[in-house]
Order: structure tokens, then C-alpha cells, then sequence
């Protein structure tokens, strides 16, 4: 017995030892990115695009990864959902529950998103060599798409799922088609949507390998989309392979910028996620 | 047509515009896959899929492409990461569900959120700057002379903190669904906390913790940027933790500029994206298929 | 805003017209007669040769212990219980004497025809004048102005007009339930329904607003045919014309309110009145 009760205490002290060691570790990150990171952060970084020996640790910012990002993020969200609602809308109001195709669909989902992000970059580099494209805002767009497409299809699924069958009831009642129920479900999940966008952008915005090869990289900020862009996680893992130490402190410094757009839509998507539990019409 | 007429009719046009989209979204899956294959064709005619997994030698412009040591670099990274993580995991997946009242939870679980919201480039900076150094001069010179800290270890290291969240919030899923009274039943026998947690809750979930930790690794195979940037990238079949490696999606990663420039080379870079793809498929659905059979909705993880 | 200022200008011009101004029905429309109806869902048998008679411009009301297939038989009148997966519906059902499971006829202009009101109201997820709006555009009104007064012509047509005149662009979530269910009544009204079909319409609501709505039935009685499935005994003594009693998937006993509920013939009727079951 006393065994068994010492067995138990070492347990314990080692879950709650686990426990500590991943808080800690978060700690440590934290605060290796401030220490590292802050000083270098001001606010030419995130106005202006990089100057002259910009590399070698002369003035300039990062505004161009910056607009990069969140240009690519914003099509990649456009293109996604293009993709991904009227795919949720035909698992959820053209197709049985039990349906095998419905089934299969959403298997495939759960395949795509753990296919790595390196995957569709090859992927979307080879379809770009193949069709004669350099690597632009274009690319960078769609390869990305294709990344967040099964992160935002689940997130949306689940939602559209919760549709209540009395409203789907009611509206069918008043004599609606399919097609026309699709606006009053796109009403009622209108918030899910949200949620999945900020999700799969959150997921999307730090990824660097679908990017590498198609969105390329450039200093300035693009004016079109056949023109390369440059995104954050690029930005950052470029700069810290140079040897210059100012350079490589901007680095940091685009890491804790980055860190803070990701945590700030993860904030917010689990903000959107709260209000949609309390105002849901049920 | 009437009106009634016109509307049926465009809500089945738009049904079969819906139909085509879910066809699209199933297809690619079967298009990349496919794409892939194409493309890695001509290397696989020259020399048998055995002989380039098992192939030592990379050396492009000799035509030499063995994976061997990008596959054994992959393994050595993976395994460092899932060795570190899963009993980590697996002790603060207990405690959390278990034991842990509900003010540390909520603690634990914001901080596992932010954890696996931290962009894997963010992972790979910080272990430069942490890992590395610390690897080269804390651990290394008590084994070898001299280690630049890039190797196989630092790389399992920041792996492993990376796929830390996905597993707790598998693992917590996986105990939620033991039952509450299978617990209170051993607990009204006489057996201690621990003791019902492992003779009752453990034991029954085994092969959800599988799953999940097969699901786990499916993830970290493809792990590219936070990998790439700790791990040495020598072409090498590592020897030791302190070894620099080479995992595929490195490889892939590091020589795409170049790749049109030798006959072959794109072939067999498209064939390690396909085999990375062809793992992480089957180790996906595996453990899916495991999640689903004991009856788990798996969690939304991205 | 548009709409709130048009509503203003309504106001002042005819909004009290007659119902009859937006909608005459056909005097002699508006019968539905069924004949030997089937339902299975699965391999369950639910409706067992169903034959009914129901008469126009009068209040007709189901009855019948807990799971005896009153829902079930309400939703097959508007095919709303073909889109349950695994049900099957054999017989015949006429609207004045068109049978509406026929081939060719379209599922959305038999469900245009029936108005359904269920037990809880589900306003949809829009605000109060959108919920009414919504069915309308889908049959062909268009136009601001037609439809704004369609809105208001619905809403005073059920009482509600006064309560919302000021929040008419707020989400219908935020109206207390009886105003809710009297809001699903002018949503359903707007289409331009035949027949009113409710399933307990009344029972989610307290005793005032389901007065409310009882009212509402008795006075639309002269431009519908209604038909409500209700619990409550007394209710249907209130206002049915016509009564249908059912006890596990089959139709006991059926004919004048004043004869089922005062003279039932049947022994299971006459158990049920009397409370024997419940
Ligand atoms: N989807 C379904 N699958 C199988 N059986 C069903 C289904 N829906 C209803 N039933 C069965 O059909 C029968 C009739 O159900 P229905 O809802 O019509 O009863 P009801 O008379 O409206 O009852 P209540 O007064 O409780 O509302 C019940 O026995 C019910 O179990
Ligand atoms: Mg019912």
C-alpha cells in the first residue's frame, strides 16, 4: 500500500512536472523572441520597405513582407472559400447524411490536411513550371488556397452541420428551393465562417514552405499580381542566414511581428467562436 | 417557362455547379498525387523505387540518387521529436484531464494554444537562436569534440515542442471519452487516483494514444522550415543524436532553384515529395480510421 | 432605412387596406382529400391507410395521444417528409382534386400552397422585416415598395404591426416567442398560402399569445382552411370545425366537431376525451 501511494506521489510530481516543462518552454520562446526581437522592432520596420544595403544592416523595414502576406493571405481566403462553400453546401443540403460521397469527401478532407505544406508547394511549383509562370502573388495565392482549402471546408462542415433541421424546415416550407435555402444557412453559419477564415489564415500566414517557391521574393511591394511577392516567414528565415548580427536581430524582430498577427487572429477567431455560441438562433 | 420552372432549374444548375466543386475538391488529393507520380517517372524507370529508397549515394551530377539519407535523416528526426514529446504529452494530457483543477487548465490549455499558433519559421528561429547554441555548448562537448549544434537533436527538439499541443489536445479528446463511472467504480474498490488512471483510464485508451500518436507523426514527417533551419542539411546517414541530418522535406526544400538545371534531379525531388505524401497518407488514414473506430470525433487541429 | 421610411409613407397611405386587396382566395379552393396513405420510414410503418376529408374555411383539428403520427401526417400535406432520408409515401393526396404526389407536379409550389406553422417558432436568421421579405421575393415580388407593403400589410394581419414598427431591422431572434410564433404566421401568410397547417402552434407559448393566436386561426378561418394538431383539449373545443382523431398511425375517427368531441362514436375516442390516455 505504501507502495502504491509512493507511486502516486512520484506520478504526480512528474505530470504536474510536465506540465510546468511546456509552460515553461512557451516561456522560454516568449521570451527569447522579446529579449532578442524587441529592440530590433520599430516602427520604420513596419512602414518602410527595405533601402539600399538593406541586407548588410542598413536602414529599411519590412513592410514588403508585411503587404505580401496579407495580400496573399486575403486572396488565398478569397479563392478558398470560392472553393469551399459551395462544396459545404452541397455536403450539407444537396446530400443525405448518410451519404457514401458525403462520407468520402470528408475523408478526403481529413487526407489534405495533413498532406505537409512542402507537398503543395512542390505541387503547385510544378504545375506553375508547367504552365510557364515565374513564381508571383498569383502563385503564392493559389498555392496557399489549396493549403488552408481543407482546414476552412472541415471548420465550415462542422458548422453547417449544426444547421437546425426546424429552420431548414421552415425554410423549405415557405416553398424554397435548395439553392435558395443555401442564403439563409450562409446567414445562420455567417460567424463560422469567420471562424474557419481566421483559422486557416492564422495556419496559412506562418507558413513558409508553400511559399518558398511560388510567391517568390522581391523588395518592393507588388503592384501586379504576376509580380513576386514577399511574405513574412520568408522574410524572416532569409535574414537570419545572413552573417550580419543587425540583420539577423530583424529576423527576430519579424518573428515577434509575425507571432503577434498569428496570436492576435487567433484571438479573434476564438472571440467569434464565443459569440457564436451565445447568439445562435436555434 | 414560368417562374417555378426557372427556379427549379437554377437550383439544379447550381447543384451540379456544387457537384462539380466537391468533385474538384475530391479529385485533388488523386491530382497531386498524380502530378507527382508524372513527374518522378523518369527517375523510377531508370532504377527500381527498392534501389532508391535504399541507395546510399546522392550525388546529382554523377546521376547517383539514393534517399537513403534523407529517408534516415527524416526517421532520426521524427523519432527524436515523438521520444521527447509523447511522454511529456502524455503526463500533462493526464494531469490536465485528470487531475488538474479547472484555474490550471484553463492556464494549460491558452498556453498550448498559443503553442500551437507560434509559426513554425518562429520555432525555427528560436532554436538557432536557443537549441543550437545550447546543443553546442552545453551537450555536445561532453560526447564529441566538436559539434556545431545544428544536427539531428536540436532538430527532434524543436520538433517535438511543435507537435507537443497537437498531441495533449488528442490525447485529452482520447480520456474524454472514458467513461465517468468505469473511473468512479475503481475509485469505490479502493484503488488510489494513480492506480485508476493507469489500470482503467491508460489501459482502455491505448489505442487512442496510438492513434493519436501515429496522427502525431504523420504531422512531423512533414515538418519543412523549423527542421530545415536546425538540422545541419549534410548529406549524410546520421551515426549519433549530434549528427547533422538531412530529412526529405529539407531536401526538397533547399534545392528547388536548381532543380531544372541536371537531367533527373527534378524527377527524384518530385519522387521524395511523393513519398512524403505517399507516408503521410497512410499514416493519416490509419489513424483516423483507429480515431473513428473507438468512436472519437478527432479534434480540429490544424 | 430605405424600408423604415418607406413604411412611414405606407403608413400614412393605405396600409389598412382589406386583406382582400393583396389576396383574394378562391372561395371554393382549398380541400384536401386523402386517400389511402401510406408512410414508412425505414422499415417502420408510421401512417396506416389514411383517409380524410378536409373541408374548406374551417379550423380543423388533429388529435391523438403522443407519437400516434399527427406531425407526421401534417408534414406529408406539404412533402416536407420526403426530405427524411428512407421515407416512403404511397396513396394519394388531393388538393382541390389535383392529387400533389403526382408526377410533374413541383415540390415548391405544393409547399408554396401550405403555410406551416411549427411548435416552436424558428424565425430565421434575419431580421424582422427580412423573414417576411424573404418568402415573398422567392415568389415574385419584387420591388421596395411592393414588398414593404406586403411586410406591413402581414404584420398587421397578425397583430404585430404595432409591437415591431420600430424594429423592423433588428434580428427576429430578439422577439419574445409569442411574438416570435405570430412572425412565422406572417411569414408563412406572405407566401400567399391555401392552407394554414400547424403542429402545436400553441404549445410553446403562454396562455395570452396562444389566445392571441387562436384568435388569429378563427378570423383567417374566412380566407384559409386551417389545419392544427394541438394537445390541448379544450383548444380544439374552442375553435375546431372539424376534428380528426388518431391512434398509432391510423385515422379513428373523423367528421364535425360537434359530433367527434361531444358524441364520439368510437370507444378509443371516447377513451381518449375522457383522459383514460394520454
Ligand atoms: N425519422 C423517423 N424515423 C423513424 N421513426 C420516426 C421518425 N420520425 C417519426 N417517427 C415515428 O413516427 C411516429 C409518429 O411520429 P409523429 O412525430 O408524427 O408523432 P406525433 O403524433 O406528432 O407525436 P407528438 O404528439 O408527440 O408530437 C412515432 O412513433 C415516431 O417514433
Ligand atoms: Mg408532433
Amino acid at each position: 500500500m505504501r507502495l502504491k501511494l509512493l507511486e502516486q506521489k512520484i506520478f504526480r510530481i512528474l505530470m504536474i512536472g510536465a506540465s510546468c516543462l511546456v509552460l515553461g518552454v512557451l516561456l522560454m520562446i516568449v521570451y527569447a523572441l522579446l529579449r532578442r526581437g524587441l529592440p530590433a522592432l520599430s516602427w520604420e520596420m513596419i512602414t518602410t520597405v527595405p533601402g539600399g544595403g538593406f541586407y548588410l544592416g542598413k536602414e529599411g523595414g519590412l513592410l514588403n513582407a508585411i503587404v505580401g502576406s496579407l495580400m496573399i493571405m486575403a486572396g488565398a481566403t478569397i479563392l478558398s472559400l470560392a472553393l469551399s462553400v459551395p462544396v459545404v453546401m452541397f455536403l450539407n443540403l444537396y446530400l443525405d447524411k448518410t451519404s457514401r460521397l458525403a462520407y468520402l469527401v470528408r475523408l478526403s478532407f481529413d487526407v489534405l490536411l495533413g498532406v505537409p505544406s512542402i507537398v503543395y508547394g512542390a505541387f503547385g511549383f510544378m504545375v506553375m513550371v508547367f504552365l510557364g509562370l515565374r513564381a508571383s502573388l498569383t502563385g503564392g495565392m493559389i498555392v496557399v488556397s489549396l493549403l488552408i482549402f481543407p482546414i476552412m471546408a472541415r471548420a465550415m462542415d462542422e458548422v453547417a452541420a449544426m444547421f437546425p433541421k426546424e429552420m431548414k424546415e421552415a425554410t423549405l416550407s415557405l416553398g424554397a428551393t435548395k439553392f435558395e435555402m443555401v442564403r439563409v444557412v450562409l446567414r445562420q453559419i455567417a460567424p463560422g465562417i469567420a471562424t474557419a477564415c481566421l483559422l486557416s489564415v492564422g495556419r496559412a500566414i506562418g507558413d513558409a514552405a508553400a511559399v518558398l517557391f511560388t510567391a517568390g521574393y522581391t523588395d518592393s511591394i507588388p503592384t501586379s499580381p504576376g509580380q513576386p511577392a514577399a511574405t513574412l516567414p520568408l522574410a524572416i528565415f532569409f535574414q537570419l542566414s545572413s552573417p550580419v548580427p543587425q540583420v539577423q536581430d530583424r529576423a527576430y524582430a519579424a518573428a515577434l511581428i509575425l507571432t503577434i498577427i498569428v496570436l492576435v487572429l487567433s484571438v479573434l477567431s476564438r472571440w467569434f467562436a464565443h459569440k457564436y455560441q451565445k447568439n445562435k438562433v436555434s | 417557362m414560368n417562374r417555378t420552372s426557372v427556379r427549379v432549374f437554377l437550383s439544379r444548375a447550381a447543384g451540379g455547379y456544387m457537384f462539380l466543386a466537391t468533385m474538384l475538391a475530391l479529385m485533388l488529393l488523386l491530382v497531386i498525387a498524380s502530378g507527382l507520380f508524372v513527374k518522378a517517372y523518369p527517375i523510377l524507370k531508370q532504377s527500381s523505387l527498392w534501389s532508391l529508397l535504399t541507395g546510399a549515394v546522392w550525388a546529382p551530377i554523377r546521376g547517383f540518387f539514393g534517399f537513403l539519407p534523407f529517408i534516415s535523416g527524416t526517421l532520426w528526426v521524427t523519432g527524436i521529436a515523438i521520444v521527447l514529446a509523447l511522454p511529456v504529452s502524455l503526463l500533462t494530457g493526464i494531469y490536465l484531464s485528470e487531475y488538474a483543477p479547472s484555474s490550471v487548465r484553463k492556464i494549460a490549455f491558452s498556453a498550448l494554444d498559443i503553442l500551437s499558433g507560434i509559426p513554425p519559421v518562429v520555432y525555427g528561429a528560436w532554436g538557432v537562436l536557443v537549441v543550437v547554441p545550447f546543443i553546442a555548448e552545453w551537450v555536445a562537448p561532453y560526447f564529441v569534440e566538436y559539434s556545431s549544434g545544428y544536427s539531428v537533436l536540436s532538430a527532434g527538439i524543436v520538433l517535438g515542442i511543435m507537435i507537443i499541443p497537437l498531441l495533449v489536445s488528442l490525447f485529452g479528446e482520447v480520456f474524454s471519452t472514458v467513461p465517468k463511472e468505469i473511473r468512479d467504480s475503481a475509485l469505490s474498490l479502493g484503488a488510489t487516483s494513480w492506480q485508476t488512471t493507469k489500470k482503467v483510464v491508460l489501459k482502455s485508451s491505448l489505442p487512442g494514444i496510438f492513434a493519436a500518436t501515429v496522427l502525431a507523426i504523420s504531422r512531423a514527417l512533414g515538418e519543412t522550415i523549423a527542421v530545415l533551419m536546425v538540422c545541419g542539411n549534410v548529406v549524410q546517414i546520421p551515426a549519433s543524436l549530434l549528427d547533422a541530418g538531412y530529412p526529405l522535406p529539407a531536401l526538397i526544400a533547399n534545392n528547388y532553384g536548381e532543380m531544372a538545371s541536371l537531367p533527373g534531379y527534378e524527377a527524384a525531388l518530385m519522387l521524395a515529395a511523393l513519398i512524403l505524401l505517399g507516408i503521410v497518407i497512410v499514416f493519416n488514414t490509419l489513424s483516423r480510421i483507429l480515431l473513428l473506430r473507438i468512436g472519437r470525433k478527432y479534434a480540429l487541429q490544424p | 432605412m430605405i424600408a423604415t421610411s418607406l413604411s412611414s409613407v405606407l403608413l400614412r397611405e393605405e396600409v389598412s387596406a382589406p386583406l382582400e386587396l393583396l389576396h383574394a382566395p378562391n372561395m371554393d379552393a382549398a380541400t384536401l382529400k386523402v386517400r389511402n396513405l401510406n408512410v414508412h420510414i425505414g422499415e417502420q410503418s408510421i401512417l396506416r391507410d389514411v383517409h380524410v376529408h378536409i373541408p374548406s374555411h374551417k379550423i380543423t383539428c388533429i388529435i391523438g395521444p403522443s407519437g400516434c403520427g399527427k406531425s407526421t401526417l401534417l408534414k406529408t400535406f406539404n412533402r416536407l417528409l420526403e426530405t427524411q432520408p428512407g421515407a416512403r409515401i404511397t396513396g394519394e393526396l388531393l388538393l382541390n382534386g389535383e392529387n400533389i404526389y403526382r408526377e410533374g407536379v413541383e415540390v415548391i409550389d405544393v409547399r408554396k400552397r401550405m403555410g406551416l406553422l411549427s411548435q416552436r417558432p424558428c424565425p430565421l436568421p434575419m431580421s424582422v422585416y427580412e423573414n417576411i421579405a424573404f418568402g415573398c421575393r422567392l415568389h415574385g415580388t419584387r420591388g421596395r415598395r411592393k414588398v414593404m407593403r406586403k411586410v406591413v400589410h402581414y404584420l398587421q394581419a397578425t397583430g404585430l404591426w404595432d409591437e415591431v414598427r420600430d424594429r423592423l431591422h433588428t434580428p427576429a431572434s430578439r422577439l419574445s416567442i409569442g411574438q416570435q410564433q405570430r412572425l412565422c404566421l406572417a411569414r408563412g401568410l406572405a407566401v400567399e398560402p391555401e392552407i394554414i397547417l400547424a403542429d402545436e402552434a400553441t404549445s410553446a407559448l403562454d396562455p395570452i399569445s396562444s389566445r392571441i393566436i387562436e384568435d388569429l386561426f378563427l378570423r383567417l378561418r374566412q380566407q384559409y382552411t386551417i389545419i392544427m394538431v394541438t394537445h390541448t383539449l379544450s383548444q380544439a373545443v374552442r375553435i375546431a370545425d372539424h376534428v380528426i382523431f388518431m391512434y398509432l398511425g391510423r385515422v379513428v375517427e373523423e367528421g364535425p366537431a360537434s359530433e367527434v368531441l361531444h358524441h364520439p362514436k368510437h370507444k378509443l375516442t371516447q377513451e381518449y376525451l375522457s383522459g383514460s390516455f394520454s
